[in-house]
């Protein structure tokens, strides 16, 4: 591998650093691991950036950083939040057609963050994706390789159970 | 549109994802259904607040230093010839060419060499494992833990021993990707030093040993028992190595597994 290669690479990737560890934060939940998946993922986006022929490099190197994680978590987590998910089963939650009149303080934002960690990994890194990173559903079909027509109904189910998770949490709330 | 529809469509109304003509639809109805509003409203409240509360984490400052300088480290495993420099590549290039030209004739000599290749990739992975803290996907000390992990992960069964009494403790195992396969990855330790051995199913198309290499500081040895492949990386010493090796082929050969 030559240095022009290396050169080319860290121009293409390193810019998207914060959107690498921005998804692998919220994946892993926690600093130290999200570190080594940005690491590991990049060092894997290295060994074949020769079969990298695309333009979008933030949503190619995201896809190796959610696969990196989705093999961490499976590894790590056995059990939790990746057990045979089933977009079948996750019908949209009744409070999706139970509009609250929501109302978000400005100090909610430990609350929001709580909230998010709670959704399972599959729900919160399409909130992540779109809401946090920006990302058209065209470029999160692509990062979780799934249809386009699935990226609209992930969001509408993650969005709902959100709002699920907030109103009960509001509700308890003094 | 109804309900039903309008709910299925906000989030791409929301996201401004829909087509024109779905977008007035939409709007139209929101307009008349107090419901499907006040659930789009709810949408609004929830992404503003993830929006401004700042909820996206930025990378630590000196998370690029330590990426820059793994892939840098990853890049030298990779072209081990750092003393050729590109100049002197450049009247090396023609020569080489020829000497392709030549090899392509000969095919006896099979071009330029997968196995250093892939003594480059066994390299790779070893350093990859010692940077990354991804050392063992099973820690255990035990062969009777580690082998069976192994089950269902890979379509081979490698062969496990603990050589801890001759003074090279297991550590785990951990799965790999080399040569084009997966591969069984068995982690020991003298002192200090990590040995990383690499186990695959040998096919019939050779690489059944051969000398010992240095490369970047690391020692491999390889050579092929029972249908297995099986290749030794580590900064061990040299001799402590190949006493290692040894050890590993007659435990390989003397026990069932």
């Amino acid at each position: 591998m030559g240095k022009d290669q290396l050169v080319r690479f860290e121009q293409a990737i390193l810019p998207h650093l914060d959107a690498a560890y921005n998804l692998a934060r919220w994946l892993t939940r926690n600093d130290h691991d999200a570190q080594d998946m940005v690491q590991e993922a990049c060092l894997r986006a290295f060994k074949f950036f020769d079969g990298f022929h695309g333009v979008d490099a933030r949503a190619w190197l995201l896809t190796i950083v959610r696969n990196t994680c989705y093999t961490w978590l499976e590894q790590n987590r056995r059990g939790q939040a990746m057990t045979s998910f089933d977009e079948e089963i996750h019908t949209v939650e009744e409070d999706a057609l139970n509009p609250s009149a929501l109302a978000l303080k400005s100090d909610d934002r430990e609350m929001l963050k709580q909230s998010l960690e709670q959704l399972p990994a599959e729900f919160r890194e399409v909130i992540v994706l779109r809401d946090l990173e920006e990302l058209s559903y065209k470029q999160i079909a692509e990062v979780i390789n799934v249809p386009l027509g699935t990226v609209m109904s992930r969001l509408a189910r993650a969005r709902a159970r959100l709002k699920g998770i907030l109103c009960s949490r509001l509700k308890e709330k003094p | 549109m109804d309900c039903t529809n309008a709910q299925t469509l906000l989030d791409g109304y929301l996201d401004g994802e829909l087509d024109p003509v779905r977008n007035l639809e939409i709007e139209e109805h929101l307009h008349g259904c107090t419901r499907c509003s006040l659930s789009y409203s709810d949408r609004q409240v929830i992404r503003r607040g993830l929006k401004t509360e700042s909820l996206y984490f930025k990378a630590p400052a000196d998370l690029q230093k330590r990426i820059q300088r793994s892939v840098r480290q990853a890049a030298k495993a990779e072209a081990p010839a750092g003393w050729l420099s590109w100049p002197w590549l450049r009247f090396a290039a023609p020569l080489a060419a020829a000497a392709l030209v030549v090899l392509m004739l000969v095919p006896i000599f099979g071009g330029p060499s997968s196995d250093e290749l892939l003594t480059q990739d066994v390299v790779a992975s070893h350093i990859r494992s010692l940077m990354v803290n991804h050392l063992a996907d099973v820690r255990s000390t035990d062969e009777h833990t580690v082998k069976p992990w192994f089950n269902g992960k890979l379509d081979f069964s490698p062969p496990v021993s603990d050589l801890a009494k001759q003074g090279f403790p297991l550590v785990g195992g951990r799965l790999d990707y080399l040569n084009n396969r997966p591969v069984a990855a068995l982690v020991y330790q003298r002192d200090k030093h990590v040995i990383n051995v690499f186990v695959w199913p040998a096919d019939n198309s050779g690489q059944t040993g051969g000398p010992i290499k240095t490369l970047q500081g690391y020692h491999v040895i390889r050579w092929a028992s029972s249908g297995m492949n099986f290749w030794v990386v580590s900064d061990l010493e040299q001799n402590q190595l190949a006493k290692f090796t040894d050890l590993l082929k007659a435990s390989a050969t003397t026990s069932p597994s």
